[in-house]
Order: structure tokens, then sequence, then C-alpha cells
């Protein structure tokens, strides 16, 4: 009896061949590319893997215990990367909403423009905020309004491509009801398109302010102002325990951030 | 004209408008605080930028060619940090992510737990895991895939979790009822529900970490942002726009084929 079910059940598979066999060639694929990957990003490492495994405990030891004597000094710095945040998020915002119309396809019924502001945030997008903060440091020297500059552009290619997809989204019948009793473009836009859009509007914009918190760790690297700053001070002299404070200062900053803006989106949607 | 009456207008409760005023005023008191407290040298800055108008833009503009070798290599070693590091996070994460589901495993002390080790694995922004591990393997690309890594699993491991919640019991349950153990249910029942969502996330997150990996080199952790770094400090804006032309390149390419294998997947 459990002879012949295991010889039914070794010949009838429910996938047919061919998908066996392509599923087999793309795990390969990707597991070789996996194996190159490890063997390329570890050939310049001393002591190789095991090595580093064992190195690994020894260093993260002398970040402990972090020195919260440095606490007050702190305050300023990541004030300072908060207000960054706000101003960023506030512009992108503002910016954002003429972007946001004109990138989404029931509204813009014009298809040339609709495509030229597509392709400008899809090429915005690619940008990362560290090619941003080092081109407007270079512009505008070192100091926090090269920072707030990366950031506003940085977020505004995130919200506007997320706010044009919600506006595509959107029930149109409101909208045509609008258009067929006689209200203007400004009209349908403000009475039906943006209290459908609103919930999820202010949701994102909280969603790319978590975003610039955490993005402005990276800014004080390259001398656009913030909490980086003092991070990458204390790392290069070699002052582990006044960095670990650091960081641990940006992590709860982070989480109380992220569960502030977390309880207010769940309110609101 | 006046036979037409509009229907009563809602009434918003006390409560409702406190609370209205109270946000209004909370928002008010934070720009306040803002744009008080924050100092932006407007001089210096637009000092600044009339001297460096004419140099650095028109630079930026014309690529130096020459540099297309070093930046394709080193995108080239940027595409592997992501894909080692996206690829290890998604093995990671399924285990965290079986944890975490409400649904698996039993026991809403284990769902708490993981849903805790994720939600504090994800707060670390990347640059600062960077950081850690390049203190603690070397400055070398294999920080950034570990940085990587562990970025990607507190992300992935929370948006798996919420596929297998929202996978059909009933299919689970029948399999009960028919007497099979765990590992078939696992097998039979969850496993082809959730794995093309899995897959459709897994390549998401990862070109999510050609944009991470391309930013760790500043902390000494590979990829492109090593070029980015010593581009900047030597103010050499034709090597940047090479950079730059090269990032915009190999990230459209792999927004636009990781978009085309999703819609194939799901």
């Amino acid at each position: 009896m459990t002879k012949e079910k295991k010889t039914i059940d070794s010949k009838l598979s429910i996938y047919p061949a061919k998908t066996k066999k392509q599923i087999t060639i793309i795990f390969a694929a990707v597991l070789g590319m996996y194996l190159f990957s490890m063997f390329w990003t570890q050939r310049d490492m001393a002591g190789g893997f095991g090595g580093a495994l064992g190195n690994m405990y020894r260093v993260i030891e002398k970040f402990f215990p972090p020195n919260f004597a440095v606490l007050p000094a702190l305050v300023d710095p990541i004030a300072e990367t908060i207000h960054m945040a706000i101003i960023a998020t506030t512009i992108a915002t503002i910016l954002t909403v003429p972007l946001a119309i004109l990138s989404a396809q029931n509204v813009t019924t014009f298809k040339p423009l609709y495509y030229l502001t597509r392709t400008f945030l899809n090429l915005l997008r690619t940008i990362p905020d560290l090619v941003l903060a080092v081109i407007f440091v270079g512009l505008f020297g070192i100091g926090v309004f090269p920072g707030i500059l990366a950031l506003a552009v940085f977020s505004l290619g995130i919200l506007a491509k997320l706010i044009g997809e919600t506006i595509e989204s959107v029930d149109m019948n409101p909208m045509e009801a609008m258009r067929a009793s006689g209200g203007n473009v400004f009209q349908v836009i403000w009475y039906a398109l943006i209290p459908q859009i609103l919930p999820q509007f202010t949701s994102f914009v909280l969603y790319v302010f978590e975003i610039n918190i955490r993005a402005s760790v990276v800014l004080g690297y390259v001398g656009a102002g913030g909490i980086g700053l003092i991070l990458n001070q204390q790392l290069g002299f070699y002052n582990y325990p006044n960095a670990m404070a650091v960081i641990i200062v940006i992590f709860v900053v982070v989480i109380a951030i992220e569960y502030v803006s977390n309880k207010i989106r769940e309110a609101l949607i | 004209m006046a036979s037409y009456t509009l229907p009563p207008k809602p009434k918003n409760s006390l409560y409702k408008k406190v609370k209205r005023i109270v946000i209004t005023l909370l928002v008010i008191a934070l720009y306040v605080w803002t744009f008080t407290s924050i100092d932006i040298d407007w001089q210096n800055a637009m000092d600044r930028f009339v001297q460096n108008y004419n140099v650095l833009i028109p630079m930026l503009f014309s690529p130096d060619w020459s540099a297309t070798g070093e930046v394709a290599l080193k995108m080239l070693e940027t595409i592997f940090i992501a894909f080692a590091g996206s690829l290890m996070a998604a093995v990671l994460a399924i285990p965290l992510s079986f944890m975490a589901a409400n649904n698996m495993m039993g026991g809403k002390i284990a769902a708490t737990v993981g849903k805790w080790i994720l939600s504090a694995v994800r707060a670390f922004p990347d640059i600062i895991l960077a950081i850690l591990f390049v203190v603690a393997v070397g400055p070398n690309a294999f920080a950034g895939v570990l940085a990587i890594a562990i970025g990607s699993t507190g992300m992935l491991g929370k948006m798996f979790s919420e596929i297998i919640e929202s996978i059909d019991m009933q299919v689970v349950e029948a399999m009960q009822a028919n007497g099979a153990n765990k590992i078939q249910i696992l097998f039979y029942a969850v496993m082809p529900q959730v794995i093309p969502e899995f897959l459709s996330y897994a390549i998401y997150r990862f070109e999510v970490d050609i944009r991470a990996s391309s930013i760790l080199g500043i902390v000494g952790a590979g990829g492109i942002g090593t070029m980015v770094m010593f581009a900047s400090q030597n103010r050499e804006w034709n090597e940047m726009g090479t950079i730059l032309l090269g990032i915009i390149i190999v990230v459209t390419i792999i927004d636009f084929t990781s978009a085309r294998i999703r819609k194939k997947i799901v």
C-alpha cells in the first residue's frame, strides 16, 4: 500500500517539468551571483570571514560602556537635526502638491506633461541623499542650509511619487460629478480630490519626516549639519564610548519619533 | 433661488473641537521652536553660492569620461553589496517573520517578542550599522554587506510577517482536520500562499538596498560612496558628474527590471 502510493507521488508532480527546470536555473543563477558577491566583497579583507567574526566581539566591546556624560552636549545637535527634518519636510510637502497632481494620470489628462513630470520624478529619486548633500555643500559651503536643501530635494522625489500614486487610485465618480455640474479644475481638485487623499497625504508626510530624521545622520558626515557631525568627530578621535552614546541617542530619538508618528497615522486612517 | 436648502452641516462635538485646537497649537509651537532656534548663515551661503556656481554646475554636467572604468567597477561592487546583503536579509527574515506573525507558532508572547526584535533592528539607520561593522570587520565591502543584511532584515521581517498574517487560514484548518502534521501544513498550506509575495518584497528590497549601499562608502564600507567622498574632498566635480550618471543609469535599470519581474511573479 505505502509503496504503491510512493511511486504515484514521485511520478505525478503538481509542477510541470519545464517550470522545475526554470526554477532550478534561476536558483542556480541567484546562488552563483551570491557566492561571487561574497567572494568579491571579502577579497580585500584581512583574516577572512572567521577572523572578522572573532575580531568583531573584541571591537564591539570597546564601545561599552557608553559615556553618558556627554548627553547635555548632544541636546543642541539633535535639536538641529529635528529642525532640519521639519523644515525640509515642510518644503517638500509644499512643492510636492503640484508635482503629485501633474504626475497622476487621471487628473493630468495632457499626456506629454504627465510623462515629463514622471520622468523628472524618477530621475530625482535615483540620486542618493549623500550625493545631493555633497553637491549642495559644494555649492553653499558647510552648514545647515545645504543639509535642508538636500533633504528637501531627496524627500520631494519620494513624496511626490507616493502621493501621485494615491491620487491615481481615488474614486473618480465625485470628480466627474463636480465636472458635470460645472466645477472648474481648481474646484474639482479642492472639493472632490483633496478630501479623498488628505488622510494618506498626512500619513506619507509623517513617513517622509521619519526618513528625513534617519537621512540627516548621513548629512552630518559631509558637513551638512546635525548629529552626524558629532558622531563623525567622535569616531575620528577613536572615542568609542562617546560615539556609542551618540548612537544610543539617535536610536532613542528615531524610535520615539516613529512611535509618535505611527500613533498619529493610526488615528488618521 | 431661496427654495434650495442645504442639508444641515454635521455638528462637531466639543471634544473634536478641542482636539483640533490643541493639535493646531502644537504644530504652530513646533514651527515657532524650529524657526527661532535654527540658525542659517544666509550671508555665507549666498557668498559661497555666487563663488561656486560658475565652477560647480558646468563641471557637473561635463562628466570626466576617463573615470568611467573606475566608476563602473565601483558600481558593480555596489550591486554585489546590495545583492549579497538583501539575499542574506531575505533568508534571515523568514524565521523571524514566522515568529512575529500572530497566526503562526501559536502563542502571543512569541509574536510580541518577534515584533519587538524586528522594530528594534529597524530603528537603526543603515549608516550607523555600517559604522559599527566597519569598526568590527575593517573598512571593506563586507562591512557594507553586513550592514545591508541587518538593516533590511528588520523591514523585510515586518513585511513578511504581515503577509503571513494575511493568508487564508481555512486551508491550514482543512489540512489540520485531515491530520496533516506541522511540516506538511507549512509546505502545502502556508508556503504556496506566501512565496510569490515574499519574492516580490525581497526583490523590491534589493532596489532599496542598491540606493542604500551607494552611500555606505562614506564610512568606508565599500561601493560607489567611497568615490563620492574622494571626489567631493578633492572638489573634482567632473568626476562627480560621471559618478552621478553611473548611479542614475544603474538604479534606473534595476528599478525597471525589478518592477517587471515583480509584475510577473504576483
